[in-house]
């Protein structure tokens, strides 16, 4: 199988769907001309041209509407944010609109779109550029939120969303689009609110998504040659959630630590523990760990930038404080 | 830029049954609300309820210019282009009691009526929150290739918002077919236009934009706004290029219906000043000069309308209340395309 990047498999379900379906079309900052911000457009302009591969001024609240509005009559938008720090300028779009045309309308709109863009840090980007809004967007009903963290996931859940007659989230990750993974040629698709159990082991569960696999995959790795065997369980949807798959691993495990790259109050991980003590509740033999950004703005200095983050370390000192090694 | 010419009572536009029917939807407006304010003070309306009375003329004016196959988007305050625009009164009125058989199946409620079989694209509650949408339905038609247009209906307070500002700016850089419609009814809540905007003249915000025209137009006025959207559907319309017309108005009642008729920010003499125009007299009188009909034959006509608003009630009074089952539907659709 092909090994490719995140990025050209982001790439290749854009292209794919474009060729598919004639009334996709992408929008956003520097998506045509420039090739994308982070390139994930490349050569779509030239294969597609001007009018389904459009250049936005610098207007988030504006395309994001705009996007709005073409789903409502029929066409299927799929809206590229430089960055979701800056779609924060669009959240009314997403929450008040997108989220809840189909609802307040008796049926009459569904709205089969995907908003899309790199999520959370990435190096020394400080405070307004490196959030993770995984927990704002999934707490809306009316989006489905999607946490791509592999190259097979990345094309395989966009090719889903495009697909889907619902708004649809994808959350990717800056410090993802280099990283590299096998992906099948051609056509496949992964289903939105499906969690994909990316190593099995039965000592702990590391339930996470996103950026936080790639980290929750080297602890396994590192774990194992201490001889702790861990779950990673990679919910790959945040909204709807897979609770039947972080049930069974944790009923198999009877330990978890939750791993997000998002702040702890009213994290993604807040919602996994509930899952957990109201399914699992005595199938736990430790309380449950969560790992997350500490509870600041992200900082710029190096030192303290890295202290912030969620990483390798924090998550392997959380999975032995489960399971009582010191 | 000027205001056109007043039309001449003597000669007005357009044959006497066209005049009949601006009339009618009109009257229909005015009377579907006034029963409206009545089944909110006997509780069967609720929550938010934004009355239109006073500014029938704008919508009926823009709307029955429009083709079936066009598409209108509006604010919170759309009962009157919902009507206008021919949206059944029983499906209005039950959608406002909050029942099953309302347009939006008793889900959205006065603030959001919707019919996808007229292409009537919702009322929508964030002010400025639709303007960009609209931009994207025309972005649709040029995609398309198509020649419709779209109609966003907007209060005054909208140009002070940066979603106003974002969307024409793109409808203009795209030459969209969008009839951007400002209805100045002089207040955005109980703020009047003199202490929201920095700027006199609205429809002058078009000059912010190469290529887009603008103008304002006498919203009392059933035929002035006719023939201001004539014209300007021909730009939308033959040379896919947004418009931006300044209506201007006055809202009779209340922002809503927990504010008092004048309130403290307006005097009553103003009020009292504004009624003089009222756009359904003002017909009415001219149709009685041009020998439209009699004051007899008047009163027929309301009479008819009157009884198709008690229909109304009566319909979505009897109208059952949307099952519980209904609060987990329309969340998302499970189909895939």
């Amino acid at each position: 199988m092909p090994i490719i990047t995140y990025r050209e498999a982001l790439n290749q379900a854009l292209r794919e769907e474009m060729a598919r379906d004639d009334r996709v079309f992408l929008m956003g900052e520097e998506v045509a001309a420039y090739n994308g911000a982070y390139k994930v457009s490349k050569g779509l302009l030239e294969e597609f041209g001007e009018m389904r591969v459009v250049d936005t001024p610098i207007t988030e609240l504006g395309f994001a509407g705009v996007g709005v509005g073409a789903a409502m009559v029929g066409l299927r938008p799929i809206i590229e944010f430089m960055t979701w720090n800056f779609a924060l300028l669009a959240i009314d779009q997403i929450v008040n609109a997108a989220a809840k045309m189909l609802y307040m309308s008796g049926g009459q709109y569904p709205m089969p779109m995907v908003f899309r863009g790199p999520n959370g840090a990435a190096l020394q980007l400080s405070a307004q550029h490196s959030q993770a809004f995984e927990s704002w967007l999934a707490h809306i009903p009316g989006l489905k939120v999607v946490t791509p963290g592999t190259p097979y996931d990345a094309k395989g859940l966009l090719k889903a969303a495009i697909r889907d007659d619902n708004p649809v989230i994808v959350l990717e990750g800056e410090m993802l689009y280099n990283t590299k993974g096998e992906v099948p040629e051609g056509d496949y698709i992964v289903p939105i609110g499906k969690a994909d159990l990316k190593r099995e082991g039965d000592h702990c569960s590391i339930i996470t998504s996103g950026k936080m696999v790639l980290v929750a995959m080297t602890a396994a790795d590192q774990l194992a040659k201490e001889g702790i065997r861990v779950d990673v369980v990679d919910l790959r949807t945040v909204r709807p959630m897979d609770v039947e798959a972080i049930t069974t691993s944790v009923r198999k495990t009877n330990r978890a630590v939750v791993l997000e790259e998002g702040w702890e109050l009213a994290g993604i991980g807040a919602q996994v523990v509930d899952y957990i003590q109201r399914d699992c509740f005595d199938d736990l033999d430790a309380p449950v760990i969560r790992v997350h950004q500490a509870d600041v703005p992200m900082p710029y200095a190096k030192a303290i930038e890295k202290a912030a983050k969620p990483d390798l370390a924090k998550t392997i000192a959380a999975v032995k404080k489960v399971m009582y090694i010191r | 830029m000027a205001a056109k010419k007043k039309t001449d009572g003597k000669q007005l536009p357009g044959d006497a049954t066209l005049r009949r029917e601006l009339l009618q939807s009109m009257l229909l407006q005015r009377r579907f609300e006034e029963k409206v304010g009545e089944a909110y003070a006997l509780g069967k309306i609720g929550g938010f309820c934004h009355l239109y009375i006073g500014q029938e003329a704008v919508s009926t004016g823009v709307l029955s210019m429009l083709r079936p196959d066009d598409y209108v988007i509006t604010t919170y305050r759309d009962h009157g282009q919902a009507l206008a625009r021919g949206m059944s009164p029983r499906s209005i009125m039950a959608e406002l009691f909050g029942r099953v058989d309302g347009c939006s199946r008793g889900k959205g409620g006065s603030m959001h009526l919707f019919d996808r079989s007229l292409n009537f694209l919702g009322g929508h509650g964030i002010v400025g929150g639709h303007v960009p949408i609209a931009a994207g339905v025309g972005f649709a038609i040029k995609y398309r290739g198509g020649d419709q247009v779209i109609a966003c209906f907007m209060g005054e307070s909208v140009v002070n918002t940066g979603a106003f500002h974002e969307a024409l700016n793109m409808a203009a850089l795209w030459k969209l077919p969008c009839l951007f419609i400002i209805e100045n009814n002089r207040y955005g809540m109980g703020t009047s236009v003199e202490r929201a905007a920095a700027i006199k003249d609205l429809s002058r915000r078009a000059d912010a934009y190469d290529g887009m025209h603008g103008e304002y137009v006498d919203g009392q006025d059933v035929f002035a706004v006719r023939e201001s959207m004539e014209r300007s559907l021909e730009t939308a319309r033959r040379e896919s290029k947004p418009v931006l017309l300044e209506i201007r108005t006055y809202r009779y009642m209340g922002h809503s219906m927990s504010d008092a008729v004048s309130g403290t920010y307006r005097t009553k003499a103003e009020l009292d000043e504004y009624l003089k125009r009222d756009p359904i007299n003002l017909l009415k009188a001219r149709m009685l000069e041009a020998g439209d009909f009699t004051e007899a034959d008047y009163a027929v006509i309301d009479q008819e309308i009157k009884t198709v608003c008690q229909d109304a009630w009566d319909f979505a009074d009897a109208s059952p209340e949307p099952a519980l089952e209904a609060l987990y539907e329309d969340i998302l659709v499970d189909t895939t395309s």
